[in-house]
């Protein structure tokens, strides 16, 4: 079993960015995982890595576009699931690729938004993500607050 | 994969031993001791995984190509009897439905495409929509999405992609029944209207290939192929909406069974039993799903063969067979000496009918099923046929592709894209992509030997080769 964690890469392959989020291996996809002070903030940062994989951060400008999300799950595991597949949604809809994000919890109602921008010609480009997947999925407190981690599917 | 708990049972099949008390059907997989050895070991827990599903007939079944996917392995073969509360599972599928292969055959030779070659490379990657965020020029209302979903690649035909005779080559000819676009959510619609006629990413690609050897001439003839000729291959799915009926149906099949009392030894093998009413829904939006699959494909075949036309005006550019290896469908074996309807996923694995099945197309008959193993965009591919050895090993099905051998971030760490793309030059592989990144996840070095992938299929009894194809020209997303 290959189950390697990268420290906090950033961007796939390269060096620097964002400490929130990192990712673990898979053979055929890629593992994310996203870590904060609370559980909304490990969801928020595993959002980041997830679309760390379609598009390199640092080729963004301006995010001028926000969406919406809301959900209700009562379970916190298959809620990273659905937080990830509604984002993922909404920005495929909307022809948008999100950077930023927020998102609340009250009991097992979740609402998120995102802010991002229409895809251009010289972004540079991954590998576009079909879903999130409930492989190796989890959601824990750790000792310094949440990880959320799970696999998904390019 | 440590093979310790192995038994083998032939010099290319290999039977998982139960551990004590463990209680699962039993679960094989095919290939050699090499390849198998280059397998994760969550291969062996996968298939030990699914062989623990209800209503299982026969074994769980690795293809020579299987690697670590999610629920089932990419390459994982099961088939359930609904009469005995067998399942339909939406990981035994896949989020990309009905992803497959469009092999177009040319009347061009390898000689007459050179001296075009860089010009036709530079024209499909303008014209064939590739990459993430990239749509195409076809836009769809939800209501003419609805009938795309309905009449698969005879929708396409109708449209003007396409010729009907070609339809005889695609699998179901060009559309599966029991599509059930209501059963589609409106978000996976919305998410498909601008990607009809898209390639997309990551493993997909559209190459140019030439016949570099024929294995089996009467079926090469059978086929229309020979060697030096101009081929083209395909490799693409069900786009967005795909995935968003994948997504939908996940977390809603997961806990349906627990409400079902299926207990999951994985909740990605989220399922259902296929005479429920979550099953029944979960089939008409599956199969919405490959309709959508194989209208992209011939969208795109047309939108290639309009390239070629061209620059060759002259070329025949006729459709060999187009084949998916994301599936669930109905079919009809024979197990325990009766023939029975049973449901086989085949998940990142491909059908391969044998000589004389009603289903080929009648040129193909004699030959059996064309099933072809893609490979990287470095190696090469292959066109086998179907035998008749495989309905009892496998339920007819065979390997899909050169299947991963190593992760992309080994691979990122590994190649550099550019870098890549100027060697595979050199070896006169021309490569076009919006992604450097993803030409570098997708080296050929992080793959299997196809070569081995192909041979092992052969050896055990899934389908034997007939042609292998160099790839030449490979626009990826």
């Amino acid at each position: 079993m290959i189950v390697t964690e990268k420290a906090n890469p950033g961007t796939l392959g390269q060096e620097g960015g964002s400490r929130s989020f990192s990712y673990f291996e898979h053979d055929a996809d890629i593992g994310v995982i996203g870590q904060g002070a609370t559980l909304e903030a490990a969801f928020e940062s595993a959002a980041e890595a997830t679309f760390a994989v379609m598009v390199d951060p640092q080729s963004l400008q301006r995010a001028s576009q926000e969406a919406s999300i809301a959900f209700t799950e009562e379970d916190v595991e298959f809620a990273l699931v659905r937080w990830l597949n509604a984002l993922l949604g909404a920005a495929r809809e909307q022809g948008l690729v999100f950077r930023r994000f927020a998102l609340a919890r009250e009991g097992p109602r979740w609402s998120g938004r995102a802010w991002g921008e229409p895809w251009r010609e010289n972004m540079e480009r991954g590998t576009e993500v079909k879903g999130a997947t409930l492989t190796m999925l989890s959601v824990r407190q750790t000792d310094g607050g949440w990880e959320a981690r799970c696999i998904i599917d390019v | 994969m440590n093979l310790e708990r192995l038994e083998q049972t032939s010099p290319w099949a290999w039977r998982v031993e139960r551990e004590p008390g463990e209680a699962r059907a039993e679960a094989v997989l095919y290939g050699d001791a090499e390849l198998l050895r280059t397998m994760d070991d969550k291969v062996l827990e996968q298939i030990t995984n699914v062989a623990r599903l209800p209503g299982l007939v026969g074994p769980a079944l690795a293809m020579p190509d299987a690697h670590w996917g999610y629920g089932f392995p990419i390459g994982g073969v099961a088939a359930f009897d609904p009469e005995q509360g067998g399942i339909i599972s939406a990981g035994g599928v896949g989020f990309d439905i009905s992803c497959g292969i469009r092999c177009l055959r040319t009347s061009l030779t390898a000689e007459e495409l050179a001296p075009l070659a860089p010009k036709l490379a530079d024209s499909l990657y303008r014209d064939i929509p590739a990459g993430v965020g990239v749509e195409g020029d076809l836009k769809l209302s939800i209501g003419e999405l609805d009938s795309v979903l309905l009449g698969g690649a005879r929708w396409a035909v109708r449209h003007g992609y396409g010729e009907e005779a070609e339809l005889e080559y695609v699998e179901e000819r060009g559309c599966v029944a029991g599509a059930k676009p209501e059963n589609v959510s409106q978000l996976a619609k919305k998410r498909q209207r601008g990607e009809m006629g898209t390639l997309g990413s990551g493993n997909h690609y559209l190459e140019v290939q030439v016949v570099e050897r024929v294995y089996d001439a009467a079926a090469a003839e059978a086929y229309g192929l020979r060697a030096g000729q101009v081929v083209v291959s395909i490799h693409c799915g069900s786009r967005g909406l795909g995935h968003q009926i994948g997504t939908d149906y996940l977390v809603s099949l997961a806990k349906a069974a627990g409400r079902l009392g299926i207990a999951l030894p994985d909740r990605e093998l989220a399922c259902a039993p296929v005479k429920s009413p979550e099953g029944e829904q979960y089939i008409g939006a599956m199969n919405a799903g490959i309709n959508c699959a194989l209208a992209n494909r011939q969208i795109l075949a047309h939108l290639a063969r309009r390239v070629f036309g061209h620059f060759f005006p002259k070329a025949r550019v006729e459709t060999l067979f187009d084949v998916s290896h994301n599936t669930c469908k109905a079919e009809r074996h024979e197990a325990n000496g009766r023939e029975r309807l049973l449901w086989v996923h085949r998940k990142g694995a491909t059908r391969s009918l044998a000589p004389g099945h009603p289903d080929i197309p009648k040129r193909y008959r004699e030959a059996g099923q064309p099933v072809i193993i893609g490979g990287s965009m470095g190696t090469g591919s292959y066109v086998l046929a179907g035998v008749s050895s495989s309905e009892a090993r496998a339920w007819s099905s065979a390997s899909h592709g050169a299947g991963r051998a190593m992760s992309r971030h080994q691979a990122l760490r590994q190649w550099q894209g550019r870098q890549l793309v100027d060697a595979l030059r050199e070896r006169g592989i021309l490569i076009r992509t919006r992604s450097m990144r993803g030409a570098a996840e997708e080296a050929p070095g992080a793959y299997k030997d196809v070569d081995r992938v192909a041979e092992a299929t052969e050896g055990a009894g899934l389908a034997r080769r007939v042609a292998f194809m160099r790839p030449v020209v490979c626009v990826k997303g």
